[in-house]
């Protein structure tokens, strides 16, 4: 049975706490047990608390699969990018350099290219990802876009991503604030911008520090 | 004088902390369970519904509860992995008795012969020294009949006034606040009221590391157009995207409160209509509020004059309002004031028993709720009843069938027993699900007390810290390895359901205690067959109580996912939202909405007291304490848990760049911190999201890890909760002199 093509995987990194709750449910699911599929960043901890988690964006055109010399990634008809098959891996490391979000690790003690298939044991048996079923905050969802519209009437859905000359469309979508008006997210030159936040964070904590303090 | 019979490695060596991690049918995706259980977490107050995957009487993963309404699934990393504390190798399988020929210092025992001994112990203390010369701590992990069956244990079985549970480590200043404010002690609202509030206001709660699931309604309030505004001295993550936040120096939350009211009485945010109709003492409270100008609210609170008008005006005048806070106004001298302060900024703007409009405090003990309200807290009988109260007592005595003198009357809070232990007056303790050596302050004193006991009995699943300092270990139970109920943070009453049996001769908490009367010749009143009868009972002991459970039993909890206390009768549908009108109210009868004869609120005064240990020369800087994310309370258990552990597995010592660059530190360098009570090494993390006068360390581990070496055992006056959320410390690089 095939992911339905209703059901959606949504990321707001303005959501997300660093519980690591994700990193956990992740290594509870069957595909790859034991093991996490999912990371999670922190920006800058000595600025903010700001984390992000990185999951497999299922592109439209997974660059991993493309770069793969064995031919060993395959996109399922339901629009999810699989682990690299085992019997063709040779575990050259193409796709982990190609990948322009950054996701697939190659595991060495198995020579094998590991990466999250939307949890695909359970997604296409009609459940949700472990990692977005538990999200505590719900940076992580899993559903359909009415929900999600019903959810964050403050928020819009984005799934185009720019990384120089290449486009990238993907089966995840990131949340984004409801009154930027942006088509795609170019991601290389939001690399050169400062975090958003961080210099407000300071100075409201220094700023407090200003005045004097009666006991 | 009874030292710890082996060392700390002898005792980590044979009794752990052993990291469990997923192995073998774990592992297994082909794996079948034989059932699977729907049942919640063990950890904190939010009890996150949960289904477990059993096998071979062994739980091996989990599966998310996705129709629980409360967390839909949600779980944070602690839920996830609770399942691997089943069927740990720490576990102890048997009855233990100290022995310093022993490897690991206990050996093990028939477990008939530990109850004999304990109660042969009970009995020689209380022959030589009376009744009082021994005590009981217990656990706000409990479940709800567990608690019960503990009160009536100490009062009835052993006739002592001397019993107190680690609930006092946790929300007992909210409670008291909302005794004095509102004549009871719940959360007001479910949280199903907080994401239709235009403000949410969280003062002093680490919600995405202390409450995660919590986040997520706090921000579907923020989604559908709502503000939300910070008080806290740290940028937590939830703070990082609040619309306002408040960097308060720890412990003066009441003067911040103070000057919001003052500013909502000089622009007129009040609800007139609601304060005249529904509350006492405003004239009075409005006069006290006066002195709280901003400029002296900025100079006491360290938070810019600005930001507390800003604060001050959408507070005022939003149409509804949801003011949560936890442990950071509450740990302090003076918590009960902080909490009296929230309270009337909430009762100012006539914002309360209606939907969307609400006010609560975060639970941070799986049980603290439940586990207060029926019977081990050291001043009430179940059903939230006054121990010295006449009335009560009669009622709460003639469901026990005995006579109301026969009652002792109320007892100390557990730090005041350990100074009774001090002063010869406590010679015997027996502890359930209670770590002191590690939770209270100041725990150099706790371990001189612990050696100084006569006698020390310990029932629990692991051998905790202060299980070292025990004679006798009886094996308890966990979660998951029985029945009950608990009562949640939001006031909902849940069902614990059984997944496996107890291993070896472990026991069921319950049993053990029944065991213990048996053994002691006292067992009328102890013969339940089990948790149902237990609960039974105090139905009966809640009955017209204002925490009245009489009509929750086990089949309809399941039914209902939950029912909010109280619920009289079984008919009765329960009251998620305290204080709408016409909703049960069993001492104002009628004249409600709230708990007293004339069913009006208090306005009390918030005064304002410095901590109790002020910064000098000597010790510069503000010592604060909480959790992370990964680990729960003492860590007994998730320190043993190993995904956890990789997550966190040091303390540290959390220090803004600028104080870092001052003292010459670098992120990761070693450096001691250090109070008038002790001083430990810890590895520090320098970051740009604390107050640079501020130091944070998380109070999860023991011994030279233990951020409770450094903490100050004052206490508020009325909660008798200590003071850990601020002392004076210093800190300075590892090897360095001052």
């Amino acid at each position: 049975m095939p992911v339905p093509e209703s059901h959606e995987f949504f990321i707001d990194p303005r959501r997300c706490i660093g519980c690591n709750a994700c990193v956990q449910a992740c290594t509870e699911c069957d595909t790859h047990k034991g093991h996490a599929m999912i990371q999670l960043d922190y920006v800058d901890r000595g600025a903010s608390p700001q984390t992000v988690p990185v999951v497999c964006m299922h592109c439209d055109s997974p660059t991993c699969a493309e770069v793969c010399p064995a031919d060993a990634i395959k996109r399922t008809g339901d629009g999810v990018v699989q682990t690299a098959r085992k019997p063709r891996c040779i575990g050259c490391n193409n796709c982990v350099l190609a990948c322009p979000f950054g996701v697939p690790k190659m595991s060495t003690g198995m020579n094998l290219m590991m990466k999250c298939d939307m949890c695909y044991d359970r997604t296409s048996i009609g459940k949700k990802p472990m990692c977005a079923s538990v999200c505590p905050s719900q940076a992580l969802f899993f559903g359909t876009r009415e929900e999600m519209a019903r959810l964050r009437p403050a928020s819009r859905v984005l799934n185009v991503f720019r990384f120089g000359n290449q486009t990238i469309t993907t089966r995840v979508n990131m949340l984004v604030p409801g009154q930027a008006f942006v088509e795609s997210l170019d991601v290389l030159s939001a690399l050169h911008e400062p975090a958003a936040g961080n210099d407000a964070a300071e100075n409201v904590l220094l700023d407090g520090m200003e005045a004097p303090h009666a006991g | 004088m009874s030292r710890p019979t082996a060392t700390e490695p002898e005792f980590a060596e044979v009794f752990g902390p052993h990291l469990s991690r997923a192995t073998g049918d774990r592992l297994d995706p082909g794996v079948v369970p034989d059932k699977t259980v729907k049942t919640h977490c063990c950890f904190c107050g939010q009890q996150c519904g949960i289904e477990l995957l059993v096998k071979d009487n062994r739980v091996i993963g989990f599966e998310p509860w996705l129709e629980f309404p409360f967390n839909h699934g949600k779980l944070c990393p602690k839920g996830v992995k609770r399942y691997l504390q089943g069927a740990h190798p720490d576990r102890l399988l048997h009855a233990q008795v100290r022995d310093e020929h022993a490897r690991g210092g206990f050996r093990p025992v028939a477990y008939d012969e530990a109850v004999s001994r304990v109660a042969a112990e009970i009995e020689r203390i209380q022959s030589a020294h009376g009744p009082q010369a021994f005590g009981v701590l217990s656990g706000a992990s409990l479940t709800t009949e567990k608690a019960y069956l503990m009160g009536k244990f100490a009062r009835v079985c052993l006739k002592t006034p001397y019993i107190d549970y680690n609930g006092r480590l946790c929300m007992v200043s909210a409670a008291a606040a909302n005794k004095k404010a509102f004549g009871i002690d719940r959360a007001a609202n479910p949280w199903s009221d907080i994401p239709k509030a235009e403000i949410v206001w969280i003062s002093g709660a680490n919600v995405a590391e202390c409450a995660p699931i919590t986040t997520d309604y706090v921000w579907q309030a923020r989604e559908n157009g709502g503000r939300v505004i910070v008080v806290d001295p740290r940028l937590t993550p939830l703070a990082r995207t609040c619309d306002l936040f408040l960097p308060i120096k720890p412990g003066r939350d009441a003067a911040l409160f103070s000057g919001v009211l003052n500013l909502m009485i000089e622009h007129d945010w009040l609800d007139h209509a609601f304060i005249d109709a529904h509350t006492t003492g405003f004239t009075d409270l409005a006069r006290a509020a006066a002195e709280w100008t901003p400029a002296r609210t900025a100079a006491v609170t360290g938070i810019a004059e600005r930001s507390i008008r800003q604060a001050a005006e959408w507070w005022g005048t939003a149409r509804t309002s949801f003011l949560l806070h936890a442990r950071g106004i509450e740990h302090h001298t003076h918590g009960v004031q902080n909490c009296l302060g929230a309270i009337n900024i909430v009762l100012a703007s006539g914002r309360i028993g209606r939907e969307g409009c609400g006010y609560a405090t975060i639970t941070g003990q799986g049980n603290g709720q439940g586990g207060r309200e029926h019977g081990q807290k050291c001043d009430q009988l179940p059903g939230g009843r006054d121990i010295a109260n006449p009335e009560h007592r009669a009622h709460v005595a003639g469901v026990w069938g005995v006579a109301p003198d026969d009652l002792p009357g109320p007892g100390v809070d557990c730090y005041e027993m350990l100074r009774k232990v001090d002063r010869g007056e406590i010679r015997g303790l027996l502890s359930l699900c209670f770590n002191p050596a590690v939770s209270l302050p100041d725990s150099a004193f706790v371990k001189r007390m612990l050696e100084k006991l006569e006698f020390y009995a310990v029932i629990d699943f692991f051998l905790s810290e202060t299980a070292r300092y025990a004679d006798v270990v009886l094996p308890g139970s966990l979660h998951e390895e029985d029945e009950g109920i608990v009562t949640t943070a939001e006031g909902r009453v849940i069902k614990i359901n059984k997944a496996v049996d107890p291993p070896g001769e472990a026991r069921e908490d319950w049993r053990i205690v029944q065991d213990l009367a048996r053994a002691l010749g006292r067992e009328r009143g102890f013969t339940f067959v089990g948790p149902a009868a237990i609960l039974a009972e105090l139905r009966e002991a809640s009955r017209g109580g204002v925490a009245d459970y009489a009509g929750i039993g086990y089949e309809r909890l399941e039914r209902e996912h939950g029912v909010f206390w109280p619920c009289p009768s079984a008919d009765h549908p329960g009251t998620p939202r305290l204080f709408e009108p016409g909703s049960t109210n069993p001492v104002a009868r009628g004249a409600g909405p709230f708990y007293f004869p004339d069913g009006k609120a208090r306005f009390l005064p918030a005064s304002y007291t410095s901590p109790a240990e002020e910064v000098d020369a000597d010790y510069p800087l503000l010592l604060t304490t909480g959790r992370v994310v990964s680990h729960f309370l003492s860590g007994a258990q998730t320190r043993r848990i190993g995904p956890l552990v990789d997550h966190c597995p040091e303390p540290f010592i959390e220090v803004h760049a600028q104080l870092a660059s001052r003292l010459g530190l670098a992120d990761g360098d070693l450096a001691t911190a250090a109070t008038r009570r002790g001083a430990i090494t810890l590895r520090v993390s320098v970051v740009k999201t604390i107050r640079p006068d501020t130091i944070f360390i998380p109070y999860h581990w023991p011994d030279g890890k233990s951020a409770n070496a450094l903490t100050i055992a004052a206490q508020d006056p009325i909660s008798k909760i200590p003071e850990y959320k601020v002392c004076a410390a210093r800190l300075t690089k590892a090897g360095e002199a001052r």
